[in-house]
C-alpha cells in the first residue's frame, strides 16, 4: 500500500493462508499498522490518533444518548434534562459528548496549524489536504447540528442565524433557506432533520478518515524536517523509519492518556466552562439572547463573518460592481466559507518548495502571526458587534486573507531558505547521537 | 462486413445513449422526491393568516405574536416617537434600503415613514402614524432585535450582529441588507388585526 518498501504480510499456518488467499484482510491491517514512519515526528504529530480516538468516542457516547433523547419542540429540552437527571450515569455520558466535542476541535485546529508549518499539505499530499479540509467541514456541520437539538436558547437562535447564511444568496437564498428548515422558520421540521444528520454525518466522517489515512499512506508521512524517507532500498528506508507499531502507537497512546487526563478533568469539574447558560433556557422563539455568541470553536469564522459589514469600502466597492446583488450579508457568508477555501488552496497558493516552516526563516514569522490572528479572531468573535472589536475583527479577517493569496505566494519567491537536513536519519542523529560514532550530519541546501 | 460492423455500432451508440439518458431520467425522478420532502408540508403552509386582538396595546406599548413561526411586532407608537421617526426621514438619501418593504404598497415605494404605517381604523383616537406592524425578524441572519428605542437610532437593534433600526424600522446601521419588512396587515374592526 505504501510507497515505502517494508515487509509486507507472510501468512504461515494454514490458515493464515487459507484466509489469505479468500480475502487478505490481515494483511491490509498487518500492512495498516506496520506503515514505515518517519522516526523524527515529534509531538505535533499525535493529533491524528487523537482525532480518530475522538470521533469514535463520540460516535459511541452519541449513539448511547439517542436512546434517551426525543427530537420534538415540546419534549427535546425535557428529554436532555432527563438525561441529566435520571438517566443511570447520562450526566457524564451527556457531559462527555459535549465536552468531547470541544476537544475534536481543539485537536482538529492543532492537526490543521501542525500541517500548515510544516507543510504537510504540499505535494504530493494535496488529496489528503483537501480530504481533511471536507472533514473539517463536514465536522463543522455535524457540531452545529449536534449544538440544535437540546433545543435550548442558543440552539434555537444560533439555528435562526446559521441557516439565515444561505438565505443571503441572492435571488435563491430564501428558497434554499426554507427548504433547509423545512418552514419559514426554526420549528419541528428543522429539529427533526438535524437530529437525522447528526447521527448521519459522523458516519461519513469515519469513512473520510479512511480514506484520509490511505491517501498519507500512499505518500508517507511528511515530518518535522520536510525531508522525504528515502526509498532505493528497504535498508535504506529502515534508516529513516520505524514501523507504526509499536513505536508510534505507543508514543500516541501515551499523549492521548495525558490529554484525556485533561478532558476528564474538565468534565469532572468544569464541565459547562465552555458552554453558554443561556442555553439551559428552553427555546423561545419570541426572545433572543441579549448576547448570541457560538461555541468557541466557531468564533473566529463568526468573526469573519461579522467583520465585513456595509461601511467597508470592499464591500461597499463589490456591491457597486455587481449593481447591489452581492450586498454587505451575502458578503459577510462569503468571506466566512472564503477563509476556508483559501485554505484548501494553500498547496497551489505556496510557492515555496521547501515544506518545513523550520528552514524558512521569514515564513515562520508570518505563520506566528497567523496563529495569533486565529486567536485574536477568536476573541473579537466572542466580543459584542459595538466599538472597536469590528476593526479588530477586520483586521484580523483581512490578515488571513493576505497570508494565504499574498504572503505564501510572494515567500516562496523572495525568501532564502536555510539548509535542510539531507535525509531524516541525520535529523533524528542530530537530536539522539548514534550509540557509535555515527558521522556529523551533512547539511546542504534545501532549494 | 464493413457495412455490418457500422450498422451494429451505430445501433450500439444508439442503445448507450438511450439507456443512459434513460438512467439519468430515472434517477433525478428518484431523487427529486427526496429532495421535496424538505420543503415545508401542508401543515406548516396551511397557517397563512392570523387575526391579532390589539385593544390592549397602549401608545408606548408593544407586543409581539408568532406569525408563520416567525414573530411580528405590534407598536402602538406615541406623538413623539411619531414626530422623531418624521424628522428621521430627512435622512432618506443615506438610507442603506430606500424602499418601504411594505407587503401592503408597491415595491418601489420609498422608505418614508407614512408608507410603513398602517391607518388606524375609522373613528379610533390613534393618531396616523400610530400603528407601526413589522417583521420581528433582523434582515441580516434572523435573530430578533430588542425594541423601545434601542440602539443609536431609537427604534431597534438587533444584538447579534449590532444593526441598528430607527424609530420606524428602517436600517441605519450594521450589517442588515434591509428595512424590516411590513407584513400584509389590515384592521377588520376596531380592536383586531388581520395578518396575512
Amino acid at each position: 500500500m505504501s510507497g515505502i518498501p517494508h515487509d509486507h504480510y507472510d501468512p504461515k499456518s494454514g490458515a493464515e493462508k487459507w484466509l489469505h488467499r479468500r480475502l487478505p484482510i490481515v494483511g491490509l491491517m498487518y500492512d495498516t499498522l506496520m506503515i514505515p514512519t518517519p522516526k523524527n515526528l515529534n509531538w505535533m504529530w499525535i493529533w491524528g490518533v487523537v482525532l480518530t480516538f475522538t470521533l469514535v468516542m463520540q460516535i459511541v457516547t452519541g449513539v448511547v444518548l439517542v436512546m434517551h433523547y426525543t427530537p420534538h419542540v415540546d419534549m427535546a429540552f425535557a428529554s436532555v434534562e432527563h438525561i441529566m437527571r435520571n438517566v443511570n450515569g447520562g450526566h457524564m455520558i451527556r457531559y462527555i459528548h459535549q465536552n468531547g466535542a470541544s476537544l475534536f476541535f481543539v485537536a482538529v485546529y492543532a492537526h490543521i496549524f501542525r500541517a500548515l508549518y510544516y507543510g504537510s499539505y504540499k505535494s504530493p499530499r494535496e488529496v489528503t489536504w483537501i480530504i481533511g479540509i471536507l472533514m473539517f467541514v463536514v465536522m463543522m456541520g455535524t457540531a452545529f447540528m449536534g449544538y440544535v437539538l437540546p433545543w435550548g436558547q442558543m440552539s434555537f437562535h444560533g439555528t435562526a442565524v446559521i441557516t439565515g447564511l444561505f438565505g443571503t444568496i441572492p435571488f435563491i437564498g430564501e428558497a434554499i433557506q426554507t427548504w433547509l428548515l423545512g418552514a419559514s422558520a426554526v420549528g419541528q421540521p428543522a429539529l427533526n432533520r438535524f437530529f437525522s444528520l447528526h447521527y448521519l454525518l459522523p458516519f461519513l466522517l469515519l469513512g473520510l478518515t479512511i480514506v484520509h489515512i490511505w491517501a498519507f499512506h500512499t505518500t508517507g508521512n511528511n515530518n518535522p524536517t520536510g525531508v522525504e524517507v528515502r526509498r532505493g532500498s528497504k535498508e535504506e528506508a529502515e534508516k529513516d523509519t520505524l514501523p507504526f507499531w509499536p513505536y508510534f502507537v505507543i508514543k500516541d497512546l501515551f499523549a492521548l492518556a495525558v490529554i484525556m487526563t485533561v478532558f476528564f478533568a474538565v468534565v469532572g469539574f468544569m464541565p459547562n466552562y465552555l458552554g453558554h447558560p443561556d442555553n439551559y433556557i428552553e427555546a423561545n422563539p419570541l426572545a433572543t439572547p441579549t448576547h448570541i455568541v457560538p461555541e468557541w470553536y466557531f468564533l473566529p469564522f463568526y468573526a469573519i463573518l461579522r467583520a465585513f459589514d456595509q461601511d467597508v469600502w470592499l464591500v461597499i466597492a463589490v456591491n457597486w460592481v455587481t449593481f447591489g446583488i452581492v450586498d454587505a450579508a451575502f458578503f459577510g457568508v462569503i468571506a466566512m466559507f472564503g477563509a476556508i477555501v483559501v485554505m484548501a488552496l494553500a498547496p497551489w497558493l505556496d510557492t515555496s518548495s521547501v515544506r518545513s516552516g523550520r528552514y524558512r526563516p521569514m515564513f515562520k514569522w508570518w505563520f506566528a502571526l497567523l496563529v495569533i490572528t486565529f486567536f485574536v479572531l477568536m476573541w473579537a468573535g466572542a466580543m459584542p458587534a459595538e466599538g472597536i472589536y469590528p476593526y479588530i475583527a477586520l483586521i484580523g479577517s483581512t490578515y488571513w486573507f493576505a497570508y494565504f493569496l499574498i504572503i505564501l505566494p510572494l515567500l516562496g519567491v523572495i525568501e532564502k531558505p536555510l539548509p535542510a537536513p539531507a535525509t531524516i536519519e541525520d535529523d533524528f542523529n542530530a537530536h539522539y547521537a548514534p550509540k557509535s560514532g555515527g558521522a556529523a550530519p551533512a547539511l546542504e541546501p534545501a532549494e | 462486413m464493413s457495412h455490418a460492423d457500422d450498422h451494429d455500432s451505430s445501433r450500439r451508440d444508439f442503445l448507450f445513449y438511450a439507456t443512459g439518458g434513460a438512467g439519468a431520467v430515472a434517477t433525478g425522478a428518484a431523487v427529486w422526491p427526496l429532495v421535496n420532502q424538505m420543503n415545508p408540508s401542508a401543515d406548516v403552509l396551511a397557517l397563512a393568516s392570523i387575526r391579532v386582538d390589539v385593544s390592549l396595546v397602549d401608545p408606548g406599548t408593544q407586543i409581539t405574536v408568532l406569525f408563520q413561526g416567525q414573530p411580528v411586532f405590534i407598536r402602538q407608537r406615541t406623538e413623539d416617537e411619531i414626530a422623531l421617526a418624521r424628522e428621521q426621514d430627512a435622512d432618506i438619501d443615506s438610507f442603506p434600503d430606500p424602499l418601504a418593504r411594505n407587503a401592503n404598497l408597491p415595491d418601489d415605494t420609498p422608505a418614508l415613514d407614512e408608507n410603513r404605517v398602517l391607518q388606524p381604523p375609522e373613528g379610533s383616537a390613534a393618531p396616523v402614524g400610530a400603528w407601526l406592524i413589522q417583521s420581528g425578524v433582523c434582515t441580516h441572519l434572523g435573530c430578533v432585535p430588542v425594541g423601545e428605542g434601542a440602539g443609536d437610532f431609537s427604534g431597534w437593534f438587533c444584538p447579534c450582529h449590532g444593526s441598528h433600526y430607527d424609530a420606524s424600522g428602517r436600517i441605519r446601521r450594521g450589517p442588515a441588507p434591509e428595512n424590516l419588512p411590513i407584513p400584509a396587515a389590515r384592521f377588520i374592526d376596531e380592536t383586531t388585526i388581520e395578518l396575512g
